[in-house]
């Protein structure tokens, strides 16, 4: 992947970021870089304070605490001059329902001050990416969720921003769909556009550049893919065993296993970090296993998910 | 007793087990009713309003409606200037009905104050008043009224002939003594008393009224053209006290402020289409008002229409100000009916304005449908040039003013 290695300009900046509702403390001292030209993936269970934290980023939310930097400006006194190089897609559809789509976005082009010329070249050209030229006088409010998404998207991008945030951007949407959404993702970074996405699919979350993990309101680790899960690298075990469900409960009564969670027609089982090596409880757990009485019996060493990441975090292990 | 009570409900509950279908059935019931309590409950304005209509229908309705309409003002030309003229014009104040407010020089002075609003009736007394008085001929008195409001018409044609009544009665008794009944009655003396009765005639008074603008005192020219203020007050704020909420409720406000849109640049934009619906409105009562009610357009059409747009203006900053404090439509729906009850009951448009106390006529000053109202009848009824109301034309212009600076400061780009 494309991590820019020299040193990276820093495009969003958050320090100590903290956000109070009354009394429920929504972002809790989150610290975040994100560099141009990245796509950084913000994943974290629903209520971790994804949302706060972009609503915070795009300056709709004032801070409680903290400061965040986004495109050399101050958040949120800055906002209103660095709308036109911000896009935004909320996580609830929020176009309007009675305009077609192509009223959509002359809407959004025209409010965002784009001239005549440029304006009719830029619906043109949306209309045209995100293949919405058949529903163009569809009102929006009939469109399916993948048309909707499309449109936001298309919306969202209409001036050029520089930024792009997206909270939630596929919830709801099949999987030909998102994987056409990350596509179009992946063209946009490719010309230069910074991307923020938050979600909760781990398997969008492995397509990002960069992931922050965010629990509790805060960011609980930064880093690749590949280097978030290489930290729990010998750690996983699959385990095939009849009847699955019995063995899953069995797993999970183990001290040494952090949690089993059925995947497929398999167990996939994540080792406590005080525990002994994947490699070392293969031998074990085949033979415990057979002594309960457990059937077709497979046991292996497995690659960790980010899932895995996840429960680890969620159990209180630091990652680095 | 409540041995009794729990009999009761233990054989109930057992009549209950035997009807599972109507048990289910009231269970439902009570389940739907006790979640709308909860809902109605937890949402603070909807409890305000429970509490407070109640408490300020009572006290509209019991303070500010009064069909006793007294202090009329009133504008007075005394040509006579006489002890006489002087004390049955004290006499006519002393009815309460009338205020003098104004003493113009001449009549037509006098009549440009009737036509421009600034008194509801003109009341003069001719040269000639103390001559034909002291020779018993009858001395007139006429009274004009704007009769645009037939109950202050009729109010100050009961109490002008009240007046008179009594007037003569009493002059009659201090001037022919007691067996003397009325001026017919002294004819009759006249002509028994021969060359004497000169001195015995008593005096007497008429009071003459004259209803001007609407002498048929037809309700429907009073009603219709303050109805143009009352259905842009219902329609312009329900507009735009919705137009900003409805964005929040359906999630395009958050898409909205995260554009370049300036506040007062999203306000004006909201507002812009409503104004041009309120002056088809507008258009739509007058046709239907003169096609129907036979509501004459007495005045300048272009004046009705300088004064609407400041009007709906108004109103339409009120309904922002609703928009930028309000979370949901019901809430907009409430607040925005909480404003017009008072509106209709304090402007004018059915009862008249003096008859009110006076706090509740200060408050019916800050309203801009009192206002408009005003305007209205005077342009359509009167011919009255706006120009002779631009006090209340300024009111109004104020209101939309500062209105407009509130919503504008109480909106904010942002989500909290």
């Amino acid at each position: 992947m494309a991590t820019p290695v020299e040193t990276p300009e820093t495009v969003i900046q958050a320090r100590d970021l903290t956000r109070r509702f009354g009394t429920l403390v929504a972002v809790d001292g989150l610290d975040l870089d994100v560099h141009r030209g990245e796509v950084f993936g913000f994943l974290g269970p629903n209520g971790a304070g994804k949302s706060t934290t972009i609503r915070m980023l795009v300056g709709l939310l004032a801070p409680s605490s903290g400061s965040v930097r986004v495109l050399g400006l101050d958040m949120p006194g800055g906002a209103e001059r660095l709308r036109n190089q911000v896009g935004y897609m909320t996580q609830k559809f929020s176009l309007y329902d009675e305009l077609t789509v192509e009223e959509n976005l002359d809407f959004a082009a025209e409010i965002f001050g784009l001239g005549r010329s440029r304006r009719r070249a830029r619906v043109g050209a949306m209309l045209a990416e995100h293949e919405l030229e058949p529903r163009r006088r569809q009102r929006s409010g009939t469109l399916s969720g993948g048309w909707k998404q499309r449109l936001a998207l298309a919306v969202a991008t209409i001036h050029e921003p520089e930024l792009l945030l997206l909270d939630e951007p596929t919830a709801g949407v099949d999987p030909d769909n998102r994987r056409r959404f990350w596509e179009r993702l992946f063209d946009l970074a490719a010309e230069g556009t910074t991307i923020l996405v938050s979600t909760h699919y781990m398997d969008e979350a492995v397509r990002c550049h960069r992931l922050g993990m965010v629990r509790q309101g805060r960011l609980a680790a930064v880093g690749t893919p590949t280097s978030l899960t290489g930290a729990l690298e010998g750690r996983v075990v699959e385990i095939a065993a009849e009847p699955t469900e019995d063995a899953v409960r069995a797993l999970s009564q183990r001290p040494e296993v952090a949690s089993a969670t059925q995947l497929g027609d398999r167990v996939h089982a994540l080792l406590a970090a005080d525990g002994p090596t994947a490699a070392a409880m293969v031998p074990r757990l085949r033979e415990d296993l057979a002594q309960a009485g457990f059937r077709d019996l497979v046991v292996e060493v497995a690659r960790p998910n980010l899932e895995d990441v996840f429960v680890a975090l969620l159990q209180g292990e630091r990652l680095s | 007793m409540s041995g009794r009570l729990e009999a009761l409900r233990q054989r109930g509950e057992r009549w209950l087990e035997r009807r599972p279908r109507l048990a289910g059935s009231l269970r439902r019931i009570a389940a739907v009713a006790r979640k709308e309590l909860r809902q109605l409950v937890r949402d603070p304005l909807t409890m305000g309003f429970v509490v407070g209509l109640p408490a300020l229908q009572l006290l509209l309705f019991g303070y500010a409606i009064n069909q006793d309409v007294r202090h009329i003002p009133t504008a007075v030309v005394d040509h006579a200037n006489s002890t006489t003229s002087r004390l049955i014009l004290g006499q006519l104040e002393a009815t309460q009905t009338f205020r003098i407010t104004h003493r113009p020089a001449a009549e037509e002075e006098a009549e440009a104050l009737l036509r421009d609003g600034e008194v509801y009736a003109v009341v003069v007394v001719p040269p000639e008043f103390s001559r034909r008085y002291y020779r018993g001929r009858g001395a007139q008195i006429s009274i004009l009224t704007n009769a645009g409001d037939p109950i202050r018409a009729r109010a100050v044609r009961a109490a002008a002939s009240g007046l008179e009544q009594r007037y003569n009665q009493r002059q009659a008794l201090f001037d022919v003594g007691p067996d003397a009944g009325g001026s017919q009655r002294t004819t009759r003396q006249r002509s028994t008393f021969g060359a004497e009765a000169e001195l015995v005639r008593p005096r007497f008074l008429e009071l003459v009224v004259l209803n001007l603008y609407n002498p048929e005192l037809r309700t429907a020219l009073f009603v219709v053209p303050a109805l143009l203020g009352v259905i842009l007050t219902t329609t312009m704020i329900m507009m735009t006290a919705l137009a900003l909420v409805r964005e929040r409720e359906k999630g395009t406000f958050e898409f909205l402020i995260a554009t370049p849109v300036r506040r007062a640049e999203l306000m004006a934009g909201k507002i812009l289409p409503y104004i041009g619906i309120g002056l088809v409105q507008i258009a739509i009562v007058l046709v239907s008002g003169l096609a129907l009610f036979r509501v004459p357009v007495a005045g300048n059409l272009l004046d009705l229409g300088v004064a609407s747009l400041v009007f709906i203006a108004a109103n339409l900053s009120l309904g922002l100000v609703i928009s930028a404090r309000t979370s949901s439509q019901f809430q907009a729906t409430q607040l925005s009916f909480f404003f017009f009850l008072p509106s209709v009951l304090l402007s004018g448009f059915m009862f008249p304005f003096e008859a009110m106390p006076v706090p509740a006529q200060w408050l019916g000053e800050t309203l801009p449908l009192t206002h408009f109202i005003r305007i209205c009848r005077g342009i359509l009824l009167r011919g009255a040039p706006l120009a002779g109301q631009w006090a209340d034309l300024l009111a109004m212009l104020l209101f939309a003013v500062v209105g407009f600076a509130v919503a504008t400061r109480l909106f904010t780009k942002q989500l909290d």
